[in-house]
């Protein structure tokens, strides 16, 4: 009862006007640096970190958080309408979301996006007042194993749904990779693929990746396809979500929501394997029209990683708050907000400074619904950026692209890798590999090996470590099982066959 | 009050629009006045922290000139040193680094050095701290010492990026107590967050970090201090010097400026005078004691000399630990 009532003052305290107004600040740059692909919540908040030095702190977190959410909620637009995610987090979204948004239901996509992102955030901004001691206990009980455990079944999962041909989307596994080994190894410290460039050494950061591969190989496939054919009608639809889009989306988002609280709880969990995991979920679920609707732009597949984005977010300042343990970019530069002021978070922040957390936590579901009431509104508008012609958007898109991949590090090397990825990208697509496995390797790949390495070194060289953790045990019996499960099935179907051929 | 608030929000919001045009405007300068300061690291670490209150402190010792701070992130400052490089002769511009950066140049065999470097000043130093699970059977440095001649292999020590200052205290460590700094079981993590979890969750033996990352958890009893790697024991922290446990290992985890190389006396005696002016204000000092640094001011020679001595240590131990090819 005294959360709630802790709860209540920060309320009091968050809803001042001047805090109201740097909220919407927040909500508003967070939005618009994750449309900006390259740009993201990490860096701007970063940018603003100076702010602490005449900002009081609460009106600070307000706006951090703000800006948080916002660039979560941001990444979205731009994956449904152009096929390029602002972020590597809403790059799932972008699979069924761009389909969604050809056939002329962008506007219920966008809805589907904002109203997912509002559920999951305030569920699991309730989660983080109520459940946060258990998930820490949680998240800290999980060791190098148990993520290699959870690599193995993302990959699983994820190369089981995400390709038509597995021969072309385990070459698209591949690529990614490839590059994912690119950098020095953490382990040793050496240095793997750089090819002398130092640039390179820090290997090629996601963002890149994503946005080389998707926008930039998106706008060059367009363009050669301009002279050839007419450009493809888009319908612009309805405006809103009707009765059919509720039913189907309300499942999904409590889905992701429970995907993606936890995982932002764990150190390395991030928000793109929720966002992986849901969608894998939900085209298994999929019944009906959803299931014919699979691939071609099913609004399940928006609703469920939208929702575990914005659900991850909320779980990253559970270990932030509770243990001080930054477990994403954002939340390691928040750390360093909090250290601005001479507050260490901790287990003796909630004793010390409640005015300040309640009051941060209070923000963020102001946050969130300010960022549902700039968006809905919004979501018919943006639809029509697809009116825009072709040659003009694209155009934008790959200087919008270039710009925030510039701004990322400042280094000429980053344009010229990016032109190289949006090749390849152009590539890709020409002789039909699927985009997402290349850079769900790129992303799960590295941890994968990092965690299978750490865990070996640990237990001395014993590779029984990797299932003697029961989290492990039972993480890797799923993956076998997902594994088995259409090899068992077809040897069934034969065995069924077999005896009435004999007849 | 109210109308600064406001006026930082418009600042905040000009600022974030103009974002990614800041860290992209090229070097050069010069008769500007203008004194640019280089973090060569990210946003929100240790580097770009200090320049930023280095900034704040400047514009108090200095109000008549303009300051901009910069980020060129990469390769452990090494991307940055090499551009600092290119500068020669700019007595506008600062480069902030460390200990780190010396360990970097080593790894990644740079081919530019800090001797192409002026020094300027070293202006703090952190200490290391040694800690291991509160549930560990091992209560103090011998035990560990014990331990660890038995098998290395056993002993998993987590800390930072391979080859960074903690991998560096593992190796002397490991030197000081006649185990072969080959053998160390080192589990990198990216940065003190991920290895705190591992400790906390006692899925290693021991961890290495800065004091600031552990003290939280060593004073709340979750984690217990087996050592401190400064020379005598710390104010605010209950937890024994490591040569106090009979490993002989003193490192701090410095931090400094140097400007680029080929300057003349009259300029570098002007950034040192204004350092110098910069260390002495209230604004520094304040964010000193806020952010538990310790203030180690070394200007001139002095500091050429510690840079030399510093460069000589750790590349022996990079060198004895294998990292080098």
């Amino acid at each position: 009862m005294s959360s709630f009532q802790l709860l209540m003052e920060g309320f009091a305290a968050a809803l001042t006007p001047v805090n109201l107004l740097f909220a919407l600040v927040g909500v508003t740059l967070g939005t618009l640096v994750g449309v900006l692909p390259g740009i993201g919540p990490a860096m701007t908040v970063a940018l603003l970190l100076p702010i602490t030095f005449t900002v009081p702190p609460a009106s600070a977190f307000i706006m951090f958080a703000g800006i948080y959410y916002g660039g979560m909620y941001g990444g979205s637009t731009t994956s449904i309408l152009l096929n390029t995610p602002g972020e590597s987090s809403s790059m799932i979204t972008a699979l069924e979301g761009n389909k969604m948004a050809r056939r002329g239901r962008a506007a219920q996509a966008l809805a589907t996006a904002a109203i997912g992102s509002f559920v999951a955030g305030t569920i699991a901004t309730a989660l983080l007042v109520v459940a946060a001691p258990l998930v820490v206990d949680f998240a800290i009980g999980f060791g190098p194993e148990d993520y290699f455990a959870l690599a193995v079944l993302a990959f699983v999962g994820v190369s089981a749904v995400l390709s038509r041909s597995l021969v072309r989307g385990l070459a698209s596994l591949g690529l990614g990779l490839v590059i994912g080994l690119i950098g020095i190894d953490q382990q040793t410290g050496q240095a793997r693929l750089t090819l002398g460039v130092p640039q390179l050494l820090d290997g090629i950061d996601v963002v890149i990746v994503a946005v080389g591969l998707f926008a930039l190989g998106e706008a060059l496939y367009v363009a050669s396809r301009l002279r050839h054919a007419a450009p493809e009608v888009v319908p612009v639809g309805r405006a809103w979500m009707g009765r059919s889009d509720w039913a189907r989306s309300w499942k999904p988002w409590l889905r992701g929501t429970a995907f993606g609280f936890p995982f932002g709880a764990l150190p390395g969990g991030g928000a793109e394997i929720p966002t992986f995991l849901s969608y894998a979920t939900e085209k298994k679920l999929a019944r009906g029209v959803s299931r014919e609707e699979y691939g071609k732009g099913a609004i399940e597949g928006v609703a469920g990683p939208e929702a575990a984005n914005n659900a991850s977010a909320a779980g990253t300042l559970v270990p932030l708050l509770t243990l001080g343990l930054p477990t994403s970019a954002t939340a390691a530069i928040l750390l360093a907000a909090f250290q601005q002021y001479g507050l260490q978070p901790g287990p003796q922040l909630f004793d010390h400074n409640p005015a300040l957390v309640w009051g941060m936590i209070a923000s963020l579901f102001i946050g969130n619904t300010m960022l549902l009431v700039l968006n809905l509104p919004l979501a018919p508008l943006w639809a029509r950026v697809l009116r825009v012609p072709r040659p003009y958007l694209y155009a934008g898109i790959i200087l919008f692209a270039a710009l925030g991949v510039y701004a990322l590090n400042g280094t000429a090397v980053d344009l010229v890798v990016l032109f190289v990825l949006g090749l390849l990208g152009f590539a890709m697509r020409r002789f039909g590999l699927p985009i997402a496995p290349a850079v769900i390797g790129m992303i799960l790949g590295p941890m994968a090996e990092i965690q299978l390495r750490r865990a070996l070194a640990i237990g001395a060289g014993d590779v029984t470590v990797l299932v003697r953790s029961p989290i492990a045990a039972v993480l890797l019996l799923l993956s076998l099982g997902a594994l088995l499960t259409p090899v068992v099935r077809k040897l069934a179907e034969r065995r069924e066959l077999a005896p009435a051929r004999k007849e | 009050m109210r109308l600064r608030i406001l006026a930082a929000l418009a600042a905040i919001s000009l600022a974030a629009l103009t974002g990614c045009g800041e860290n992209t405007t090229s070097g050069g300068g010069g008769g500007t006045g203008t004194l640019r300061i280089m973090a060569p690291a990210s946003p929100g670490g240790g580097w770009d922290q200090t320049s930023r209150v280095a900034e704040q402190a400047l514009k108090a010792a200095d109000p008549n000139r303009k300051y901009e701070v910069y980020n060129v992130p990469g390769a452990g400052g090494t991307i940055g040193l090499a551009q600092l490089a290119g500068e020669k002769g700019n007595g506008n511009l600062l480069m902030t680094m460390g200990l780190v950066m010396v360990g970097a140049i080593e790894q990644n065999k740079s081919k530019v050095t800090l001797s192409d470097t002026t020094p300027i000043a070293k202006l703090t130093e952190e200490y290391e701290i040694v800690v291991v699970p509160a549930e560990s059977p091992l209560k103090s440095l011998s035990d560990l010492v014990t331990t660890w001649k038995a098998d290395p292999a056993k002993v998993s020590v987590a800390g930072g990026s391979a080859g960074g200052t903690d991998h560096i205290v593992a190796g002397l460590m490991a030197k000081a107590a006649g185990v072969d700094p080959k053998q160390v079981n080192y589990i990198a993590h990216s940065g003190g967050g991920e290895a705190l979890n591992a400790l906390l969750g006692n899925k290693v033996t021991i961890g290495i970090s800065g004091v600031g990352e552990f003290a939280e958890h060593v004073k709340s009893g979750k984690l217990r201090a087996l050592g401190v790697t400064s020379g005598q024991r710390l104010a605010d922290l209950d937890a024994p010097t490591l040569k106090e446990g009979g490993l002989d290992v003193e490192l701090a985890n410095w931090r400094g400026f140097v400007a680029p190389g080929g300057l003349d006396d009259a300029a570098k005696k002007s950034l040192t005078d204004l350092v110098t002016k910069m260390h002495d204000t209230q604004v520094w000092k304040d964010a000193v004691a806020k952010n538990g640094w310790i203030d180690s001011f070394q200007t001139g020679q002095q500091f050429a000399d510690y840079l030399n001595s510093e460069q000589a240590r750790v590349k022996g131990i990079i060198a004895e630990m294998g990292l080098v090819s």
